[in-house]
């Protein structure tokens, strides 16, 4: 396997990048390029395309194959056109939240569900960052961002599920906190022939800052919304230990005294941040039950069930259907009565 | 595809044809009234000669993926009409920014909105000009016949392969929807862009005269970076004052300069003319007629038909504006070119404006009558 160095003299243009510090799409823009390392994949046989946002600049500048990048939430169709003409092109779309579910929602229901082949990674920061973290499709319900300011009366996507409902052929959901998954995942949707999708969650030192409310200096958000990122997912199939999130009183730090107090040996507490719930005490206990009855004190406001806000992770979609470029030869070779 | 020779077509099938013989190998369109004859055409036409028609979920994808396919090698189209038009502005910005070679259709209707939906205008002369944001040029033509949605067809492929731009196709619904003889030549005469012959291409830059750079296309080792951000003449980002002026007045001066190769206009008995009418598409038929007409009553009259809308032909303009009396300016919209010739002819001599909205043209007898008027 290359080290660091090595893939990034093969596969990445430039050293200087416009992401922010603490930004996660360099961490994207790495398991992509191992995952294409891994494959063994000829650059020159590649096409990278992007819209506009953060998302989109993970190809281009950055990635050393042929880049397109287009407008605002359009790269799926631009991508369609070189597809069809060139099916050989292995062909893998970035996009955002915004990018891809807002502005760009429409071509991305179609391309799943014309199941053209190629992989679409889209990096969803739960706002539009490189404007300045408005509402995006994919924004918490409440949450406070520069245009939502009393909080945000809508309800996001799911947009998996979307994509998902529209076809896709080949779709997963992983966070940045998880790159072996994701570089895994990346190769199979790279190898599926079909429509194949990925959602990103991703941390936004910048923006996430305000919209989740973290109050920690800059230097320790990268890493505490990458816990976030973790402690908000779930996977299915996946074994957890027993635990309860517990809702704390106005200090978190003195409550989380108490909790560790009234637990004593019989279960630990310690501060954690989530996504819909915020800075709560996570409790983990043998006898979650009997910890639960512990913790009724009145520093914490309720306790929470482990899933409960929290987003689903993992691959969700693997099946084959007829290919839409494969559909095109097949349309040519009637019209040429070939057949 | 119909043989070479005659045959009884409508006009629209016309362009689709000549769209095919220039070497068109992609379309992606959205149905639209008047153009879905070319869309459904192309349907049925394009898999049977190795290429591919796409229906999109709008016409933003439709213009999208054409600049995706002629990025990956083909001479790529689209057809529509006012309000798909209106939708594609953006992505033909990003055409010009990129210098992607395609060929727009718009089958021009009776706006503003919906409007008349099916009627015939020639309401996005301003919109095809200036309708994108940013500053550019354009090449845009402009059929009055059959068979020059067949000739001209064939002349937007090839000049948008040779400077390198969208080039834009502007009849309007009359002359789409109208069916008259077409003949098909045996063989026309076809252009390709110039591709890089090396290993290494400058595809956003060029020291020829012509200021168009080769266009290599993607999956051949280029490792091209195609952006709609202003860049380097190599293609990487660069939003310097110096860049991006350089890059802008590139694709403008490259069209500006081939102004008297683009130029393409018919004139009608204007060497004595003391009175001509300047109009272009449909509106030009009944002129003809008019001119003619106050020929026979003696009066001497001529035309200037645009078949190059853009880059206009400013000195035909003022030359006609120096020689002439008085000019008619005929249109099928609320009075555009009229602006246009007024601006060139700087007001050395009389003009008028006759225009007809509403999906008709001005009749013969309109027109003569004016020209009767202004002529006094």
């Amino acid at each position: 396997m290359k080290n660091l160095g090595q893939l990034k003299a093969d596969y990445i243009v430039q050293n200087l990048t416009a992401f922010c510090p603490g930004c996660g799409n360099g961490m994207i823009l790495n398991c992509f390029v191992r995952a294409v390392d891994d494959l063994g994949w000829n650059v020159n046989d590649m096409l990278c395309v992007s819209g506009i946002g953060c998302s989109s600049w993970i190809p281009s500048p950055h990635f050393r194959g042929d880049t397109l990048h287009t407008t605002h939430g359009r790269a799926l169709a631009f991508a369609t056109g070189a597809k069809v003409f060139n099916p050989s092109l292995k062909t893998v779309v970035f996009t955002g939240d915004g990018d891809g579910s807002g502005i760009g929602g429409n071509h991305l229901i179609h391309a799943a569900r014309r199941n053209i082949g190629l992989t679409c990674i889209l990096v969803n920061n739960f706002n539009y960052a490189m404007t300045g973290g408005q509402i995006a499709p994919s924004t918490l319900h409440d949450a406070k961002t520069s245009t939502s300011p009393y909080g945000n009366p809508e309800q996001p996507f799911d947009i998996a599920k979307l994509v998902a409902a529209a076809g896709a052929t080949y779709v997963a959901k992983w966070t940045t906190n998880h790159v072996l998954e994701l570089t895994r995942s990346m190769k199979e949707a790279m190898q599926n022939p079909g429509f194949s999708f990925i959602e990103v969650l991703s941390q936004c030192p910048t923006q996430q800052r305000n919209i989740l409310g973290l109050r920690a200096p800059a230097q320790e958000l990268p890493s505490r919304l990458l816990d976030m990122l973790a402690e908000s997912t779930y996977q299915v199939d996946k074994q957890e230990k027993s635990y309860v999130y517990a809702v704390l009183s106005d200090e978190p730090e003195i409550a989380l005294k108490a909790v560790t107090k009234t637990l004593g040996d019989s279960g630990k507490a310690r501060l954690v941040d989530h996504l819909t719930l915020g800075r709560v005490a996570r409790v983990d206990a043998a006898d979650i039950e009997a910890a639960k009855t512990k913790i009724a004190i009145p520093e914490v406001k309720r306790v929470v069930d482990n899933r409960e806000g929290k987003q689903e992770i993992g691959v969700f979609v693997r099946k084959q259907r007829t290919e839409y470029t494969d559909a095109l030869r097949e349309i040519g070779r009637r019209a040429r009565g070939e057949q | 595809m119909f043989k070479p020779g005659k045959h009884l077509v409508l006009g629209n099938i016309a362009c689709a044809e000549g769209a095919l013989r220039a070497g068109c190998r992609l379309f992606a369109g959205y149905p639209i009234t008047p153009a879905n004859e070319i869309t459904e055409y192309m349907s049925s036409e394009l898999p049977k000669v190795g290429g591919y028609f796409l229906q999109m979920e709008d016409e933003i994808a439709s213009i999208a993926a054409c600049i995706g396919a002629s990025w990956a090698g083909a001479k790529a189209m689209t057809a529509t009409s006012g309000p798909g038009f209106s939708l594609m502005q953006e992505n033909l910005s990003y055409a010009h920014m990129t210098e992607t070679p395609l060929v727009i259709v718009d089958v021009q209707r009776s706006g503003p909105s919906t409007g008349q939906s099916t009627d015939a205008s020639q309401q996005d002369f301003y919109q095809a000009r200036y309708g994108a944001h940013g500053d550019y040029e354009i090449i845009a033509l402009s059929p009055w016949s059959a068979q020059e949605m067949f000739d001209l067809a064939v002349r937007a492929f090839n000049l948008a392969e040779q400077y390198r731009t969208p080039v834009y196709f502007l009849p309007d619904g009359m002359i789409g929807h109208i069916k008259e003889e077409l003949v098909i030549p045996e063989k026309v005469e076809v252009f390709n862009r110039k591709v890089p012959s090396g290993s290494t291409a400058t595809p956003f830059g060029t020291d020829d005269p012509s200021l168009v750079p080769e266009m290599p296309k993607f999956g051949q080792g280029y490792r091209l970076q195609v952006t709609g951000s202003s860049h380097r003449p190599t293609g990487v980002r660069d939003y310097t004052p110096k860049v991006h002026d350089e890059k802008v007045r590139r694709i403008m001066k490259k069209i500006a300069q081939a102004e008297p190769i683009l130029r393409d206009v018919a004139k009608v008995d204007l060497d004595d003319a003391k009175v001509a009418v300047i109009s272009f598409g449909a509106s030009a038929r009944p002129s003809y007629g008019a001119i003619k007409k106050l020929r026979e009553e003696g009066i001497k009259a001529g035309l200037l038909r645009l078949k190059t809308l853009w880059p206009l032909p400013e000195e035909e303009f003022t030359e006609l504006a120096n020689k002439v009396d008085a000019i008619l300016v005929v249109e099928m919209n609320a009075g555009k070119l009229v602006r246009e010739v007024q601006r060139a002819a700087c007001g050395q001599t009389k003009i008028a404006s006759l225009t007809r909205i509403g999906g008709v043209t001005p009749t013969q007898n309109d027109i003569a009558q004016e020209l009767r008027r202004i002529v006094q």
